[in-house]
């Protein structure tokens, strides 16, 4: 007699699989990879590459001493980790800062959680933050982009970003116009990438691009960026509108500094985003009004890192309360 | 712009492999099993004992509780016993097993092909008729069609929906009756309005069966007040509540009926059923089951006798393919893996589908990576990734309060999980628990 499999429904799966959405993520962060090889050269290689193998050995390792579990680093998401730590650095960081990088990304933000899908943080941002204040120096010298057939800005070997020549010109109680000709210009360079700045952030392009396919494959919503952008537009527009000396136009926010990657592939990061669409508007608000007010109001000249940082850590709340829409939901009267 | 339901949703490949195949009818089977219980609710009262000899129609068990139908005889023969036989679900249960001989049926019922449009009974009749025939809802649910007709004090019924959107991959024996028997359909249609005392049936079709839309817009300019719909195909736009939302814009409130906000939903196979009950005093004893798979050498559609073993549907269609896997009664998103070939038809069977034994296997269960796709996929607007965890967890309070109840198992869920999570399975357990906390409760 035949014996046949016996299971409930449904019989038929989607083709589409963890492996399949973490490499669509990684095809995404290439354009950015590009941008940044052009403007610092092999050095963004050699940064991209410490990050990602630190990243799967540390992930391998962990697993196979600490937690005796089955390897699972070909799932793709400690390579997203490994690239997304690696854009979030200068690209001249000494390789040794790079591993501690990737030991306390995947060590503490990732595997201490129970592994992929378990952490309440973003990975690559708990070590990049990590980094952030225990290598201050190291981490904020940004080598100056120099294309590769061409001329650089200036012939300084590093220079501070356009979001550290704002907050320190501010600081010294320069008006913004005052400060403006320091600035390179918004389309041709800022879009482009032809700034200072981590590896992976400077061309708002690039990211974009990979942000647009995405979309289209559905790996991220819209609710979280749409949020994000609008709450940084209007929140950074009001300031700007009363007083456009004291505080920089909207524009500059959206194009500088870790803005775009945050935007599209660090609070997009569906492990530590909220699970409904309402909850990813709130999500995406919260980080756009903290992002602001950390660069504006804050010591620290970006505030990216922080702000989605924090909001990560309201989403077990914010999944609490904003539940998605039921069907037939009965409205109570009172 | 076609209608379709707003919140989630799936589209899986569709598959209809056997949609140009006409219905066929196939041989009466040597022993037919027939289960007291094929419906919805109590199982009917046998009437017969072994060595009864019945015809084809006879009355054999007696549906007396009120949610609970009638079971004929679809052959004609000897009772050989009444036993527990492995039916659909899986489980054994009783059944009367008829050893077939000849093919004599009852006198009243009317077995010629001609189209009676006319409908001369009047609402009351009409409903006894249907209840005494044995009808249920063949969309698969398997309801007591006489039950639903009886709308309930203080409620109004305004207008039928005839579900003719077969959802389901794969599955086309809705497709195929709609094509062969529209006349009927319509006239089915009619009558179900009558006994609703409704003015408007609205028929709701989805856009990948273009030949039965056009068919039936046709066939419809003849009959008062039925139109038709072609809906955007979207599954599980043939669930009742997802339905009635595509064609009237009205949302059913949890736990409730369709009643609620005047609709009734009937299956296009249910309102031809309906049509041969009244116009031609046929019980509910054959049905159309489409027979399919890949490996399925001749896929088709057959007009097949209550209790006849799939094994014989199987052979029909060119029989059990080497690399079968899994047999499931039913489509894939909603059917149920079948146990054994001998498991009869019954009034719910829809189809029959072969998987190889490439399809058949689930993958590993990887951990979630909070995609949130079961959420935006959950027709319901439920969160299964969070049922899931608090089933595991058994914290069945919170189960409930998380809406567990409102799940309609349409498995959008787990088709789409990228880590393929089991959700359905731990929904329905969670169900199950917490549909036994809810009536220990009420029975305090």
């Amino acid at each position: 007699m035949n014996l046949f499999r016996v299971s409930g429904s449904p019989h038929i799966h989607t083709d589409a699989s963890v492996k399949s959405i973490m490499y669509g993520v990684i095809y995404a962060m290439i354009p950015a990879l590009l941008v940044s090889i052009y403007f610092f050269g092999l050095d963004a290689v050699r940064v991209t590459l410490i990050s990602v193998a630190a990243c799967l050995m540390v992930e391998a390792l962990v697993q196979k001493y600490l937690l005796k579990t089955p390897v699972t680093i070909n799932d793709g998401s400690a390579i997203i980790t490994g690239i997304l730590l690696a854009f979030n650095v200068p690209s001249n960081l000494p390789w040794w800062i790079i591993v501690i990088g990737a030991i306390v990304s995947i060590g503490i933000g990732k595997m201490s959680f129970g592994g992929v899908g378990k952490n309440i943080f973003n990975p690559a941002l708990v070590g990049r933050v990590f980094l952030l204040i225990s290598f201050p120096v190291q981490m904020t010298s940004w080598p100056v982009p120099k294309p590769l057939m061409g001329e650089s800005l200036t012939d300084a070997i590093t220079g501070p970003t356009p979001l550290g020549i704002m907050k320190e010109g501010l600081g010294t109680g320069k008006t913004v116009q005052e400060m403006m000709p320091e600035i390179p210009n918004y389309v041709e360079n800022l879009m482009t990438g032809f700034q200072g700045g981590s590896l992976g952030e400077v061309s708002a392009l690039a990211l974009i691009l990979g942000a647009i396919y995405m979309l289209v494959r559905r790996i991220i919503t819209w609710q979280t960026p749409t949020a994000y952008i609008g709450s940084v537009v209007v929140f950074s527009g009001i300031l700007w509108l009363i007083d456009p000396t004291l505080y920089v136009d909207p524009l500059f926010h959206l194009v500088t500094g870790g803005m775009m990657l945050g935007v599209f592939f660090m609070a997009t990061d569906m492990v530590s985003s909220p699970m409904s669409a309402k909850g990813q508007l709130i999500f995406g608000m919260g980080c756009g009004i903290l992002t602001i007010l950390i660069r504006v109001f804050g010591a620290y000249p970006e505030g990216v890192s922080f702000a989605i940082l924090i909001m990560n850590a309201f989403v077990p709340l914010i999944d609490r309360g904003f539940k998605p829409k039921r069907f037939g939901e009965i409205v109570k009267i009172k | 712009m076609l209608k379709t339901f707003k919140l989630g949703g799936v589209h899986p490949p569709e598959n209809k492999i056997s949609e140009d195949q006409a219905i066929e009818v196939l041989s009466i089977p040597k022993v037919a099993n027939i289960p007291i219980s094929q419906h919805l609710g109590v199982p009917a009262k046998p009437l017969v004992i072994k060595g009864d000899l019945v015809k084809v129609g006879q009355l054999l068990a007696k549906g007396e509780a009120f949610i609970s139908a009638n079971i004929h005889s679809s052959v004609s023969g000897k009772v050989l016993k009444i036993d527990n036989v492995i039916d659909t679900s899986g489980y054994r249960r009783p059944t009367i097993v008829i050893n077939v001989d000849g093919d004599e049926w009852e006198d009243d019922i009317d077995r010629n092909d001609e189209l009676k449009k006319e409908i001369s009974l009047t609402q009351k009749e009409i409903i006894d008729k249907i209840n005494k025939l044995g009808v249920v809802g063949l969309g698969g649910a398997t309801f007591p069609s006489h039950v639903k007709l009886m709308v309930p004090d203080g409620k109004k019924a305004e207008v039928l929906i005839i579900n003719g959107v077969e959802c389901e991959p794969y599955l086309t024996s809705d497709h195929r009756l709609m094509m062969e028997k529209g006349e009927e359909i319509l006239v089915g249609t009619q009558i179900l309005k009558k006994a609703l005392g409704v003015n408007k049936a609205m028929i709701g079709i989805e856009k990948n069966k273009p030949d039965a839309i056009q068919h039936l817009t046709e066939l419809a300019k003849n009959y008062d007040g039925i139109e038709v719909y072609g809906l955007k195909v979207k599954y599980p736009q043939g669930a009742e509540k997802q339905l009635i939302k595509a064609l009237v814009n009205r949302e059913v409130p949890s736990g409730k009926l369709p009643i609620e906000v005047g609709t009734v939903v009937n299956n296009a196979g249910t309102a031809f059923a309906v049509y041969e009950a009244v116009q031609k005093n046929k019980p509910l004893i054959e049905r159309v089951v489409t027979l399919t798979g890949k490996s399925v050498k001749k896929p088709g559609n057959f007009m097949v006798r209550v209790g006849t073993p799939i094994l014989e549907l199987i052979e029909a269609a060119g029989g059990l393919p080497e690399d079968t896997g899994k047999v499931i009664g039913g489509g894939p998103m909603m059917g149920k893996a079948l146990t054994s070939l001998d498991v009869p038809v019954v009034k719910g069977t829809s189809g029959i589908l072969i998987m190889k034994e490439s399809e058949s296997s689930r993958e590993n269960v990887l951990n979630c990576i909070r995609c949130s796709k079961c959420v935006s996929v959950c027709p319901m607007g439920l969160e299964p990734y969070l049922l899931e965890k608090v089933v595991m967890f058994e914290d069945y309070e919170r189960t409930e309060q998380e809406r567990v109840m409102d799940c309609i198992e349409c498995g959008s869920c787990q088709y789409t999980c990228p880590a393929n999570r089991p959700l359905l399975d731990y929904l329905r357990l969670g169900k199950n628990k917490v549909g036994q906390i809810i009536r220990t409760r009420s029975k305090k």
